[in-house]
C-alpha cells in the first residue's frame, strides 16, 4: 500500500491569532484516532509559525540562511500527515474529511503526494 | 461520482457489515445489505451530491434494511405464531442502533472479526472471508492474491457463510479461556495473510507487498481494538519490522536478496520507529519474540552488527515456548552466526530425520551454507541442488542453482 504525504497548506496572515477552536481540536482529534485505529495514519503534527523557521538555501555553491517569517509566500505549510492507503482515491478521501472538521472561515489547501517506493 | 462511492465504501464496508451484522447475527446477510446499500449510494449520490458524512450514510441506509427485514421477519414470526408454531428467536433492534458511539462501533468490528476467523471454518475459508470482510477485497483480489481461480474464492467465501449460519455461530466477542484461544486464531490468519505475502510460496514473485500490506493493516485495526492484548501488539510489531525491510528484499529483477546482502538504508525508518513502539507494549508470547527477533536485526545498521547472541537466545525462549523444527533451524542459523558454523551444524544436523521438515528446502539451503563456510564445498552444493528442487518459488530456486554451481 502506497505512503501519502499531505502538506496542508494555511494562510498564515488570514488564520485566527487564538489558534484552532477547542472544538476543532476535539474533531480533529477524533478523526485522528480513527484513522490511527483504522491503520492509516502513520504520522501527523502541525508545525509552528513560519516566524519560529529558517529557510537553508544551496545556491551557485552557497549557502545562506533565511530566518522567517517569510511572509513573501501567501500559503505556507502549517502541518503534515502520512497515511498509508490502498491508492490515491482512498488518501484523499481522507483528506476530505479532515478539512471537513474545520469551521467555514478556514482557508486551507491540501496538496496529496505519493512518497516514492512507499 | 462511481469513484468517490466505491472508495467511501471500501473505507467503511467493514465498519457497516459488522454494525448491520449486530442487527441481523447474519455476516452473510449484512455483507448483502452493506451492498445493497452502496448500490444506493451509487444511484443516489450523482444528483444529490455526496453527503458530509458519507460513511455516516451508508452505515444508516444499511441499518434502516436491516432492521426493515427483521422486522418482516418479525411479523412473519407473529403469524406463524398464530397459527401455532414456535416463535422465532428475534430480538427487536434497540432504538438507539444509529446514534452509537465509537465504542459500540469498535465492538462490532471486533465481534465481526472474532466471526470471520472462527474455528467452525477452515483455515482457508478464514483467510479469505477475513480479507473480504474486514480487508474490503474483492473475490478476485483476493483470488488473485493467492493464484487461485476466482471462482474456487467465491466458492470458499459463500461456502463459509453458509457454515456460520448453520452452525448458529453467534454474533460475539469470546470471553475467558475461549477468548485466548480464539483470539490466537485471529492473529493466526493475520500471520498467513501477511506470510502468504512475504514469502509466497508459490508463482513467479518472491513477495506480493500487497498482500503484506493488508495484513499489517488488520493487525493495527486489531492493535486499536484490543489494546489491552500484549500478543496483538506483538503481532503488530512483527508485522511493522518485516515489512520494513520489503523494499530491500528482492534486486531490480525481482530476484530474492538474503538479509546479510540487503541495502539497509532501503529499509523503511518509520515502520521501524512504529515497531518498536508497539514491541514496547507487547508481552511474552511467540508473536512477541518473533518480534524481538526482528528488533535485532532492525537495530543493526550494519550486518555485522547484528546481535546473533540476543537472537540465539530469543529463539531459544521461543523454543520453549512453541517448539517447532522451523524455529530450531532459525535458531541453529543464529547459533551458527554467535557461535561458528559448526555449532550451528551440529543443531541442524539433528534436526535431518525430521519428518515435518522433510520437503522443506531451507534445511539443505542452510545446512549448505553452514556446510560451505566450513569449506566443505562439494557436500554444500548437493545440499543446494536438494533444496533447489524443493522450493516451489521459481526466484528462490534461481539463486539456490546459482549457489550450487559455486
Amino acid at each position: 500500500m502506497p505512503r501519502y504525504l499531505s502538506m496542508i497548506r494555511v494562510d498564515e496572515q488570514n488564520a485566527p491569532a487564538e489558534g484552532p477552536s477547542p472544538e476543532l481540536m476535539e474533531r480533529m482529534g477524533a478523526l485522528i484516532e480513527e484513522m490511527t485505529k483504522a491503520g492509516v495514519m502513520l504520522d501527523t503534527a502541525g508545525l509552528a509559525p513560519t516566524s519560529e523557521g529558517t529557510r537553508v538555501t544551496w545556491s551557485g555553491g552557497k549557502i545562506s540562511c533565511t530566518d522567517g517569517p517569510f511572509t513573501e509566500s501567501k500559503e505556507v505549510i502549517g502541518g503534515y500527515s502520512i497515511v498509508q492507503a490502498k491508492d490515491k482515491a482512498e488518501a484523499v478521501e481522507w483528506t476530505k474529511r479532515f478539512l471537513r472538521t474545520h469551521e467555514e472561515f478556514w482557508n486551507i489547501t491540501v496538496e496529496v503526494r505519493e512518497i516514492v517506493g512507499g | 461520482m462511481a469513484g468517490t462511492v466505491e472508495t467511501v465504501f471500501r473505507i467503511e464496508s467493514a465498519r457497516i457489515i459488522a454494525g448491520v451484522a449486530r442487527i441481523v447475527r447474519d455476516v452473510g446477510l449484512a455483507e448483502e445489505l452493506a451492498q445493497d446499500a452502496l448500490v444506493t449510494a451509487l444511484e443516489r449520490w450523482p444528483e444529490s451530491g455526496v453527503p458530509d458524512n458519507p460513511g455516516a450514510w451508508l452505515m444508516a441506509t444499511a441499518k434502516h434494511r436491516a432492521i426493515d427485514l427483521v422486522r418482516r421477519k418479525e411479523t412473519y414470526a407473529r403469524k406463524l405464531a398464530e397459527v401455532g408454531r414456535a416463535l422465532e428467536d428475534v430480538s427487536p433492534p434497540d432504538p438507539a442502533d444509529l446514534a452509537r458511539t465509537a465504542e459500540d462501533i469498535d465492538d462490532d468490528l471486533l465481534r465481526l472479526i472474532f466471526t470471520a476467523c472462527h474455528p467452525v471454518l477452515p483455515t482457508r475459508a478464514r483467510v479469505a472471508l477475513t480479507l473480504r470482510l474486514l480487508g474490503g477485497l474483492t473475490t478476485e483480489e483476493i483470488a488473485r492474491a493467492f493464484l487461485v481461480p476466482e471462482p474456487t474464492v467465491a466458492q470458499r467465501i459463500v461456502r463459509a457463510k453458509r457454515t456460520l449460519a448453520q452452525a448458529d455461530v453467534p454474533f460475539e466477542v469470546p470471553y475467558g479461556d475461549d477468548r485466548t484461544a480464539r483470539l490466537s486464531s485471529v492473529l493466526e490468519v493475520i500471520y498467513l495473510i501477511f506470510n502468504e505475502g512475504y514469502s509466497a510460496t508459490t508463482g513467479d514473485d518472491l513477495v506480493r507487498p500487497a498482500l503484506c500490506e493488508d495484513a499489517l493493516r488488520l493487525a493495527r485495526v486489531l492493535a486499536g481494538l484490543l489494546p489491552q492484548e500484549p500478543e496483538v501488539h506483538g503481532l503488530a510489531a512483527l508485522l511493522e519490522f518485516q515489512s520494513s525491510r520489503i523494499a530491500a528484499r528482492t534486486g531490480p529483477g525481482g530476484e530474492p536478496v538474503l538479509l546479510a546482502d540487503q541495502n539497509r538504508t532501503k529499509w523503511n525508518r518509520p515502520l521501524i520507529r512504529r515497531g518498536a513502539d508497539a514491541l514496547q507494549r507487547a508481552g511474552h508470547g511467540p508473536y512477541s519474540l518473533q518480534a524481538a527477533i526482528a528488533a535485532c536485526h532492525a537495530r543493526a545498521i550494519r550486518y555485522e552488527d547484528t546481535d546473533w547472541t540476543a537472537i540465539a537466545a530469543l529463539y531459544g525462549r521461543l523454543m520453549a515456548l512453541a517448539p517447532s523444527p522451523v524455529v530450531e533451524l532459525n535458531r541453529a542459523v543464529a547459533v551458527a552466526m554467535a557461535e561458528g558454523p559448526a555449532a550451528g551444524l551440529k543443531l541442524v544436523e539433528a534436526l535431518a530425520e525430521e519428518p515435518a521438515l522433510k520437503d522443506y528446502h531451507l534445511l539443505p539451503s542452510v545446512r549448505g551454507d553452514l556446510l560451505e563456510r566450513l569449506g566443505r564445498h562439494a557436500e554444500a552444493r548437493a545440499e543446494f541442488v536438494r533444496a533447489a528442487a524443493l522450493t516451489r518459488n521459481a526466484r528462490e530456486r534461481a539463486l539456490l542453482l546459482e549457489r550450487s554451481s559455486g
